[in-house]
């Protein structure tokens, strides 16, 4: 049993990664809108499911006319993205707007709203695909330079079992610190202390099943799950720059930290705000399209489920915080991976692979109950 | 307009006579649409404009428990639509004591429905032999009483239990964690069909009990009505949504006036001043969410009663957000407002949209064709995706949407939200 789990390890744990750069990239819209307004954009789910349909759209009509796949890819990111900005560009005009403008003390009156809008583009969007093609179930074409698989070498396997049995094992070392600190009023030990020791038992683990690490463990990678990651880094990496390096980037800090200041010293916030959503709904768009190259079938109410994940990545990186929506977003992806397979794997099917939607939810009040700012925090990146 | 208002006779006078004209024609013609949202609007007219007491009692006694009932044996959807718009109307009362009186937005309030159905539902069907020793279920119609008071008690403890993580968190997170927790009981309902069979999964369970109703049909016969099962249970259920109805509406307005009421209002205005004047803050708030949900709860095995069978299909987010919707509709904190948004959306969604529906169905299967010279139309070619009754989340979203910028107090306000909607961002 114990011997299948850590072979299924690697696997599980990559497409963890993957769907987690999805859950990364999507998070991203959520902090950058929360950073600036303070406000959930419950709307952003549409948004990601816009641009995932209109990533099939654009698939499916140029299919013909373009032979490459790869610059079929990038015309459908491309507009994918520019949709789902134009969209949450809309959104933010239309619905938020007016209600900045008049002002209004209660919370829930923009809440509210967001929910209405979400709700409003998921029939709006089956309204649209109903009366173009009578249906509103649409598919990612399959082109087998995606589908391609490529073995990983043995060693990277080896590596990740290693390195998470080693995180394993300090969560457990910090565990058991933590009970000496609490009953035996032991003084802390050094964090450096934790990791030697974890190192040690995870040295004795891999010596011990040998026979199960290092055998073939059978870790491929496809095509598309590839390009998910090229694609996910460069925008994780682009945004980085734009909000650190460039006007834009320091204009919606500055509106981020203070609107009023800000528009002291010649911001205007109206502007910022529509090209945070611009900015966000792009990054989301995109990640709509990837997920649908990763899992074909797209619909109006795709983006619901991948939405309240992605909100819980935000949160558990910290919300408001670029980084942490990244870490939040990898973290999460995997941890639902491990616990969609493990949990249906150990109660025998019992236990069926919805219960890791539950787990999701599990994390979010765990987060928000026990470490409110999340795992980077706000005491290290500044707010965007 | 003015005039009629400052006039209380003739105000009176107007509203009794367009209560009988818009009865009558209810009557003559029980499966219109339009008498029907007159004769409601009649009602709707005399319980709240100043008129004198006896005849607000007066017409709504007529028209609730004599014109309705008249035009429902001609057309049993009336009764559907009454009982469901009662059952909404008593969870968006609950769901108004949550969000309406200690503004905490939840959207996972389905789930306490969908706790309340179960609970008679699992024990009112042979399903209970399947993980109870005894084969003693299901167990007879009479214990559906007391199974609504289980419910009522089941469902106050979820809400405790669903409450005690999520209340500790403020705003925008608890609105996503109560989503998120009305989804884990759907998913639990969903899947508790293994490794023990408790919901029987996505199947539903059925036939559920009902309660038995000999007893009414013998009181009928004494007023000299002859009615067979079939045609009493809907005027059954009917009236003892009625009842519920009257008892749920009473209890709301006792707590709006209790010291309970005013922490939660307290609570909802200002937190930090709320808990300086001496609130509680977390139990007051746990007991807002209890509240809310044990009225879900009664609703729910009413319905399961009501619908004979129950599926985890009944319970997701749409209905969470419908009721929300209704309580938005009407106005946050108002209770004539709570009843007015669950009647409005309920026939929006099962009488309007379905109306529309058939009506652009018989267009496009007659061949219909629209000529207005510039502009002609075959209704043949239209997309058979176009059907209204599939697009409530849109109208739902709208509804929203449009409310929140135009009107944020409801169509009914509270008295003392429409001051705080309204107020300028100091």
């Amino acid at each position: 049993m114990l011997e299948i789990l850590i072979q299924l390890l690697p696997s599980v744990l990559l497409e963890g990664l993957i769907l987690g750069f999805v859950y990364a990239m999507i998070a991203l819209g959520y902090t950058m809108v929360y950073g600036v307004l303070e406000l959930i954009n419950f709307a952003h789910s549409e948004i990601f499911m816009a641009g995932a349909v209109a990533g099939a759209e654009t698939f499916i009509l140029l299919k013909g006319a373009i032979a490459n796949p790869f610059l079929l890819l990038a015309l459908a990111l491309l507009i994918g993205g520019t949709v789902a900005a134009v969209v949450a560009i809309l959104v933010e005009r239309l619905a938020y707007r007016p209600l900045r403008k008049r002002g209004t003390t209660n919370r829930l009156v923009p809440l509210i709203t967001a929910i209405g809008v979400s709700f409003f583009l998921q029939d709006l969007v089956r309204l649209i695909e109903g009366l173009w093609h009578n249906a509103f179930y649409r598919r990612y074409p399959s082109f087998a330079v995606f589908e391609a698989t490529y073995n990983l070498p043995n060693w990277i396997g080896v590596l990740v079992i290693a390195l998470t049995v080693w995180v394993g094992f300090w969560v457990l070392a910090y565990f058991g610190d933590w009970l000496l600190r609490r009953f035996a009023k032991r003084a802390p030990a050094k964090g450096r202390t934790l990791s030697w020791v974890a190192a040690g038992l995870t040295l004795v683990f891999l010596v011990l099943y040998r026979h199960v690490v290092f055998t073939d463990l059978g870790m491929t990678i496809q095509m598309k799950s590839i390009l998910v990651i090229v694609v996910s880094l460069a925008m994780l990496y682009g945004l980085n720059w734009l909000v650190h390096k460039t006007k834009l980037g320091i204009a919606i800090r500055a509106v981020a930290q203070d609107a009023q200041t800000a528009s002291l010293m010649g911001i205007d916030p109206d502007v910022i705000v529509s090209r945070t959503f611009l900015i966000g709904g792009f990054l989301g768009g995109v990640a709509g399209v990837l997920f649908g190259l990763l899992y074909t079938l797209v619909h109006p109410y795709v983006g619901f489920i991948p939405g309240i994940k992605a909100f819980t990545a935000a949160v558990l990186g910290g919300i408001g915080n670029i980084t942490g929506a990244a870490v939040g977003g990898l973290v999460l992806g995997m941890l639902e991976m491990l616990g969609g397979t493990y949990l249906t794997f150990l109660t025998n099917g019992a236990m069926g692979t919805e219960y890791k939607d539950i787990l999701a939810f599990m994390i979010l009040i765990f987060i928000l109950l026990f470490r409110p700012q999340g795992i980077i925090g706000q005491q290290l990146g500044e707010k965007v | 307009m003015k005039k009629l208002r400052e006039n209380p006779l003739l105000l009176s006078a107007v509203i009794a006579i367009v209560a009988l004209v818009a009865s009558f024609w209810l009557l003559a013609n029980p499966r219109s649409t339009l008498p029907f949202l007159l004769t409601l609007g009649a009602l709707l007219a005399a319980l709240l404009q100043p008129i004198p007491k006896w005849l607000k009692i007066l017409i709504g006694g007529a028209i609730l428990l004599l014109v309705i009932p008249a035009a429902g044996f001609k057309n049993s959807f009336l009764f559907e639509l009454g009982i469901q718009t009662g059952i909404y109307a008593a969870m968006a009362l609950g769901l108004n004591v949550v969000v309406g009186l200690a503004g905490l937005l939840d959207l996972g309030y389905a789930a306490f429905f969908a706790v309340g159905a179960y609970t008679w539902a699992i024990f009112g069907s042979p399903q209970a032999n399947e993980f109870m020793p005894w084969k003693i279920f299901p167990l007879p119609g009479e214990y559906f009483y007391l199974f609504m008071l289980i419910a009522v008690v089941v469902a106050a403890i979820t809400g405790v239990v669903i409450g005690s993580p999520a209340l500790r968190l403020k705003g925008d997170y608890l609105a996503i964690v109560t989503l998120g927790l009305g989804e884990v009981v759907r998913v639990l309902a969903n899947n508790l069909d293994q490794p023990i069979n408790i919901t029987n999964g996505p199947q539903g369970i059925t036939p559920i009990q009902r309660p038995p109703i000999d007893w009414f049909i013998a009181l009928l016969e004494k007023f000299g009505l002859q009615l067979s099962r079939a045609e009493a249970y809907p005027l059954f259920f009917y009236l003892l949504v009625l009842v519920i109805i009257g008892i749920v509406t009473l209890v709301n307005i006792r707590l709006d006036r209790s010291r309970f009421g005013r922490a939660w209002i307290a609570i909802r205005e200002d937190e930090t001043a709320a808990r300086a004047m001496g609130i509680p803050l977390f139990p007051t708030k746990l007991l807002a969410f209890a509240t809310g949900a044990s009225f879900s709860g009664a609703m729910g095995a009413l319905f399961a009663a009501k619908q004979l069978y129950v599926s985890p299909e009944s319970f997701t987010l749409i209905q969470s957000i419908m009721i929300l919707v209704m309580v938005i509709l009407g106005g946050m904190g108002s209770i004539p407002g709570a009843i007015l948004g669950a009647a409005t959306v309920t026939i929006l969604n099962v009488d309007l949209l379905k109306s529309a529906s058939d009506y652009l169905n018989n267009l496009r299967n007659a061949g219909f064709t629209l000529d207005l010279g510039f502009f002609k139309y075959n209704f043949a070619n239209l997309p058979n995706q176009l059907e209204p009754a599939k697009y409530e989340r849109m109208v739902f979203g709208l509804i929203m949407i449009l409310m929140m910028i135009y009107r944020p107090e409801g169509i009914i306000p509270e008295r003392r939200h429409v001051l705080e909607m309204k107020k300028e961002e100091a």
